[in-house]
């Protein structure tokens, strides 16, 4: 089975937010592996134990985001793929287009990414990406059986949970809840040095600059305002509820 | 000529969506003199919410019913939409950032090779005239403006966040089309386990209860349920009570997880680690209740009870239900 695992690069989920010249500032900030790529990945790696194959890991972004699949290397993963983006202005219309071109060269049965990235979290590329490739897709998955060109997955949908069948090659994202993502081991990490690692610029795909030109733009930034620390509540733990509910009600007027 | 605007109406329960009328109120926002309105309702049994959702849309409401469209499948409803467009190209696509739109915007979007602005929270005019859409990054770290750089656009927008639509000053047209199922999908919707039935939804809850470590178990979720179930809100969770085994996923809230923005956030329990906080810090009243006076959730909390939550929520459990019975 031919695997492949759609990755992006996003900030630590412990980094604070800082904006400097009207851009968010990445001075010194830690880059990780979507979390939920995370996921993404320890399903590849999970499918091709019980079904073998390959998982070849790709990501669109600047040469940073190499780290990132690294670390899906060392995971396991089989190959990665650097789609490089350096200097250009995209948006999820361009990644997807940029992947669709890469995938349309290559022979695939499962495309696995996460649901959505916790930095810009628009949730589309993987959608938009089967629609490209005029295959299936289910989001924000839960559970994965394969048998076969048939799978059965089960998608979270609000809290909800829908069982569909689909049939491969198709796309999946990852929830929360799929697995547990296992940590790179060190033998892994000294592995994942000698795996194929292909870096591709948007030429090499056949496309032009323009054709990846985003369709949406970015006019303005700005921090949410400060909360200031509120007021601890007095008394014991009977007079405190009764205060609580009656300044709910006079003062924040919510009840 | 005028732009097309198309809203995608959401059905859930048997009812529409609140966020439908919140989808038409952002079009009746970023319309200009000599464009148009038209909405899509897609399920089963539709046509009393046709006519419902006519009040609401001045132009016309194309209904699709069919019982094979009364649970959402992005294939059939895919192509539900196609077939819409066949009678009306749109500029503009508008549907609610819910676990359908989510699914169903970027399929769209992809199908039109528009561009998307996703998870919108708010919609103002530029100088020019155009609409201008925020946007959170970072679930809430930091907020985006962005606007569309040409062709056709595609917008989902988070419930809660922008006021429903009026009802409109002439009511629309219903157009029933017809839905030929397919006898090729390549998904199936096998089964639902609807798991939130009678339940109020996380993400449009006005008063969201939420549990952390400090809940030590999944039996310690029970007080919090009922203090939610007196405020007819619903129970949220942090990362670590999800990753301890204490609740499902889905109720996460966080940076990973929902991001949630109710009236009242009822912290339990909860330390308050920077993703948990992107999660819920544009809630209007925090509350926090916790042993460990020093906890950050007290950063950002109006109203701080330091104490143990199962001495504490009992309490607040019963002095509501004083006051709200």
């Amino acid at each position: 089975m031919n695997i492949f695992v759609l990755l992006k690069q996003t900030f630590d989920t412990e980094e604070r937010i800082i904006i400097n010249n009207g851009e968010i500032s990445d001075d010194g900030v830690k880059y990780v592996m979507n979390p939920y790529d995370e996921y993404a990945v320890e399903e590849a790696l999970l499918q091709r134990d019980q079904h073998g194959g390959t998982i070849t890991v790709v990501g669109v972004g600047p040469d940073r985001t190499a780290e990132a699949l690294r670390t899906a290397l060392a995971m396991g993963a089989d190959e990665a793929v650097l789609i490089g983006n350096d200097g250009l202005t995209t948006d999820e219309y361009t990644v997807s287009r940029l992947l669709a071109a890469y995938l349309g060269q290559q022979s695939y049965d499962l495309i696995l990414g996460g649901n959505f990235s916790v930095d810009s979290g628009g949730g589309q590329v993987a959608v938009r990406l089967a629609q490209l490739l005029d295959i299936p897709h289910t989001s924000s998955i839960t559970k994965l059986a394969i048998n076969g060109q048939q799978a059965v997955v089960d998608r979270d949908a609000e809290g909800d949970t829908e069982t569909l069948e689909v049939s491969l090659p198709a796309v999946f994202t990852a929830q929360q809840g799929l697995n547990e993502p296992r940590y790179p081991s060190l033998p892994g990490i000294m592995k994942a040095k000698k795996k194929p690692f292909h870096r591709m610029s948007i030429g090499d795909l056949g496309l032009s600059d323009s054709d990846a030109a985003a369709k949406t733009k970015r006019i303005s930034l700005s921090l949410p305002p400060k909360r200031e620390a509120g007021r601890i509540l007095q008394g014991d733990h009977a007079q405190q509820a009764a205060e609580l509910v009656n300044l709910l009600r006079t003062e924040a007027k919510l009840i | 000529m005028g732009k097309t605007y198309v809203v995608v109406a959401e059905v859930r329960g048997g009812s529409l969506r609140q966020v439908t009328l919140e989808a038409l109120q952002v079009v009746s926002i970023a319309c200009q003199e000599g464009d148009s309105t038209a909405a899509v309702l897609i399920g089963s049994q539709t046509t009393k919410l046709a006519s419902e959702l006519a009040d609401y849309v001045d132009g016309k409401i194309y209904s699709i019913d069919h019982p094979e469209l009364e649970i959402y499948n992005p294939e059939t409803y895919l192509n539900v939409m196609k077939s819409v467009f066949e009678r009306v190209t749109p500029d503009v696509v508008v549907l609610g950032h819910t676990a359908q739109g989510r699914d169903l915007g970027p399929a769209i979007a992809a199908q039109l090779g528009a561009g998307q602005i996703s998870d919108v929270i708010a919609i103002e005019k530029s100088d020019d005239d155009e609409a201008v859409y925020t946007r959170p990054l970072y679930a809430g770290k930091a907020f985006e403006q962005k606007q569309f750089t040409g062709g056709a656009q595609v917008v989902t927008i988070r419930p809660n966040n922008i006021n429903p639509s009026e009802a409109a000053a002439s009511a629309g047209e219903v157009i029933e089309l017809d839905y030929a199922p397919s006898a090729s999908l390549r998904s199936i919707v096998k089964d639902v386990v609807r798991k939130t039935s009678g339940k109020v939804d996380l993400t449009e809850a006005k008063i969201v209860v939420s549990g952390g470590r400090g809940v030590k178990s999944a039996e310690g979720f029970k007080p919090l349920e009922e203090l939610a179930d007196v405020l007819h809100g619903a129970v949220g969770a942090s990362r670590a009570a999800c990753d301890a085994g204490y609740c499902d996923y889905s109720m996460q809230i966080g940076q990973t997880g929902k991001v949630v923005t109710p009236e009242i956030y009822i912290a339990c329990g909860i330390s308050g680690a920077i993703q948990h906080l992107a999660g819920m810090s544009q809630s209007r009243v925090i509350i926090a209740i916790n042993k460990d006076p020093e906890a950050p959730i007290f950063k950002v909390a109006d109203y701080g009870i330091v104490g143990d939550l199962f001495e504490v929520v009992p309490l607040l459990t019963q002095e509501f239900r004083k006051v709200l019975v």
